[in-house]
């Protein structure tokens, strides 16, 4: 015969205070632990959003990033006519040649500094990244000093708002448009025109070429053609693959930081978990007593004990998880290290997210319960009895 | 002596409870001093920059760079003592994940104006005639095992190829903020080089190291320097290097934030557990604590009892994680030494642990003890029977 889980209920809303500090605590633990996945899965998805499978970033051989990458015209016009470039609606080849530079800003409401993506654009660019969508204004017009900032910017950062001027390189910049690309990287960029541009930083080459291939099976094709052209030297890479590399060591940085908070916290919360079942066991030797002299198995307690353990824990898992769906509210905007530019990404709650968040709420307060409960089965019924 | 004994003996009378509860004070202590470690190692670049030098660069953003013209330029406006000068270089050793900052400088004045780098007067001299010598930071010599006159290839990320070099100084710091990872070499060599392969990228400088005669002038001479590249092509942002240093970390502030908000949160995590347990202790010795009232011990006896117990758990917990400190931090910081090259436990955390654990002692009390003076003698009596 079971012990109805009411028992176990019961037994916890009898001694408020103690569940009350005990839940509290793992709902801490829970709630760090569902916001870093979160942050991840928000990296990951600003991430796989940006990059297009079907776009290839070409960029100079070890340079690691368009920022640091330099293509003169030659190699560039070389890399323009790859016969695997597909073709748009209007007969052009898919293709953009782009300058990508750093600005400094200053953050909106601070003096704070941030550094910004200018990236030098064509209309094909807009062609072939089709999340960036005109969100308020219009498009700069080419061989103009206009700009088109992407909506993180245009909240972020001073002189990024529609209307608003920026100036560098001895020039006004108007801002005429504001871009929304979605959960994209993009968002933290400023688009302008490509010749302007490297006009006005002195710059004479392009920092990358992207294409988009007509067929994407045609990659490696298209990759070794590229690569091993003596006149080159270039390299070629999925757009995915390349914005996946570019926050490697982000994501790296954010993993180990997960997990060794988890591990710490959670041994907290366990601890505590078992502080509090070892006391209920305890404060119920008598009646644990009672229970097996009324003919309750040692399996009977030991389930309602862990039962009444794992309850706690998913009280706390699910008090941490609602308070960690707020966090969806916010998004984070940091410096991305290994690109020196600014990223923006919210906290993203997922399914598998909160479900593994309760689950992990349901394991540690197993085993919190465990040994307590252990404990509980394994006493005898007659010192039970007595000791009341 | 015999009130101590009392809180001992109080203390350690459910075995079991109060080694849990400390466990987890340690590890909690534990936590939030590697954490506050974290956090003073991201700063350690500013604690260990200078007042008394100015950075230069060009105002877009770091990817553009100044002509080297400007050294001169710079060198004649008033205040200024030393000018040095040199490039981010940005090469990889062998593979991505071996990190260490590497920068092309002018060897004499760059040492001037670094005193805290400290070499054997042999090594400097080697540094300056030498113009392929390196000079690089104990640990990442001890890192990659490099010894003098070995040689070390780096492959160029913003200067492409594959660039040699001959280790000819491993410095040390003068203090124990010092970054011991950075690798510099010879600015000639750099310039030299590019001249040949892409002469247009050649005779130019990323920033200015300026250091100044009087340092309470910083503000002026930062301001001179800029207004006398005014309207130029390339205009020119000075700063102090600790401001310098700090926009760096101020654009990864939201990671910062994040981690001060964490070792706050594994705080308030504890105390709910210490709270729990003295709350425990407390309901359970009802009884006693009545008895003690009947027998003439006033209100605050009791609450000096359960404030004791609480201080007695806390703080042993408290004492164990800063030992243990210790040698975590050695162990991660030895792990993360590409990332945050100087990792130390600094007297401030160790502060910060003790108020930490003194604050957690105290609102663990509080509800308890509040419980007690409350009471009334018959029923907490009527309690027990």
């Amino acid at each position: 015969m079971k012990i109805p889980v009411a028992y176990s209920f019961r037994n916890l809303w009898t001694r408020r205070l103690t569940t009350i500090f005990t839940a509290s605590g793992m709902a801490l633990v829970v709630f760090v632990f569902a916001s870093i996945l979160m942050l991840a899965e928000g990296l990951r998805k600003t991430l796989i959003d940006t990059g297009s499978y079907y776009n290839v970033v070409v960029t100079r051989k070890a340079s690691g990033s368009e920022v640091q990458s330099s293509i003169d015209r030659l190699a560039a016009s070389v890399v323009e006519t790859q016969p695997e470039i597909a073709t748009g609606p209007d007969g052009r080849n898919l293709v953009a040649k782009e300058l990508v530079v750093l600005i400094n800003l200053q953050k909106r409401g601070s003096t704070k500094p941030g550094q910004v993506v200018i990236r030098g654009v064509t209309d094909t660019s807009l062609i072939m990244r089709p999340q960036v969508k005109i969100a308020e204004g219009r498009l700069p017009k080419p061989g103009s000093y206009e700009l088109l900032a992407g909506s993180s910017i245009a909240k972020r950062f001073q002189g990024g708002g529609r209307g608003e001027r920026l100036r560098f390189n001895n020039r006004e910049w108007t801002i005429v448009g504001v871009f929304d690309a979605g959960n994209t990287g993009f968002n933290s960029e400023i688009w302008g025109d490509v010749d302007q541009l490297m006009q006005a930083f002195r710059r004479p080459a392009y920092s990358s070429v992207i294409f988009r291939l007509s067929d994407s099976s045609e990659f490696s094709t298209a990759k070794a053609r590229i690569e091993e052209d003596p006149r080159l030297a270039l390299e070629a890479k999925r757009e995915t693959q390349y914005y996946a590399d570019q926050s490697a060591a982000m994501s790296k940085f954010l993993r180990i930081l997960g997990i060794s908070l988890t591990v710490i916290f959670s041994l907290g919360a366990i601890i505590g978990a078992m502080i509090t079942m070892y006391s209920a066991v305890a404060n119920r030797t008598s009646e644990i007593g009672t229970l097996r002299s009324l003919g309750f198995q040692r399996r009977n307690i030991l389930y309602a004990f862990i039962m009444e353990a794992m309850l706690l824990g998913f009280i706390g898992g699910c008090t941490g998880l609602f308070f960690a769906s707020f966090l969806q509210l916010f998004t984070i905007s940091t410096l991305n290290f290994q690109t020196f530019s600014e990223l923006a990404f919210s906290f993203t709650l997922t399914f598998p997210i909160a479900l593994n968040s309760l689950l992990f709420s349901l394991i540690m307060g197993f085993v919190g319960g465990v040994l307590p409960a252990v404990r509980a089965a394994h006493m005898n019924i007659v010192d039970a009895l007595r000791a009341g | 002596m015999f009130l101590i004994k009392l809180l001992f003996r109080n203390a350690f009378r459910h075995k079991l409870r109060t080694a849990l509860t400390v466990l987890g004070i340690t590890i909690a202590i534990l936590a939030f001093g590697l954490l506050r470690t974290v956090v003073s190692a991201w700063y350690a670049g500013v604690e260990a920059s200078s007042a008394s030098r100015l950075v230069t660069r060009n105002a877009i953003s770091l990817v553009f760079l100044l002509p080297s013209s400007y050294r001169e330029k710079i060198g004649q406006i008033d205040g200024v003592k030393t000018v040095s000068w040199g490039n981010w270089f940005g090469g990889i050793y062998i593979d991505e994940k071996n990190f260490f900052p590497n920068f092309a400088v002018d060897p004499m004045t760059y040492l001037d104006l670094y005193p805290e780098y400290l070499l054997t007067p042999d090594e400097k001299k080697a540094f300056v005639h030498d113009r392929k010598a390196c000079v690089v930071g104990s640990l990442t010599a001890r890192k990659y095992g490099w010894k003098l006159g070995d040689t070390v290839t780096l492959k160029g990320t913003i200067f492409p190829g594959n660039w040699d070099f001959v280790v000819r100084g491993i410095y040390r710091g003068r203090d124990k903020g010092t970054d011991e990872s950075q690798f510099f070499f010879n600015w000639e060599y750099l310039n030299e080089s590019i001249k040949k392969t892409s002469p247009q990228r050649a005779e130019q400088i990323g920033f200015f190291i300026v250091g100044i005669k009087n340092p309470d002038r910083t503000a002026e001479v930062a301001e001179a320097i800029d207004r006398s590249f005014k309207n130029s092509i390339t205009e020119t942002l000075t700063e102090t290097e600790k401001a310098f240093q700090m926009g760096f970390v101020s654009m990864t502030e939201a990671i910062v934030i994040a981690i001060q908000l964490v070792s706050f949160v594994v705080i308030i995590i504890i105390m709910a557990v210490v709270a729990n347990t003295m709350a425990m202790s407390a309901r359970e010795r009802t009884g006693e604590y009545v008895v003690f009232k009947t027998l003439g011990f006033g209100s605050y006896h009791l609450v000096g009892l359960i404030f004791g117990e609480s201080f007695v758990i806390t703080l042993t917990g408290c004492i164990l994680g800063i030992l243990a400190t210790f040698p975590a931090a050695k162990a991660f910081g030895d792990a993360m030494s590409t990332f945050l090259p100087v990792f130390f436990v600094s007297p401030r955390t160790i502060y910060l642990d003790i108020l930490a654990s003194i604050i957690v002692a105290t609102s663990a009390a509080i509800i308890p003890a509040l419980r007690v003076t409350h009471i009334r003698v018959a029923e907490g009596l009527r309690k027990i029977a």
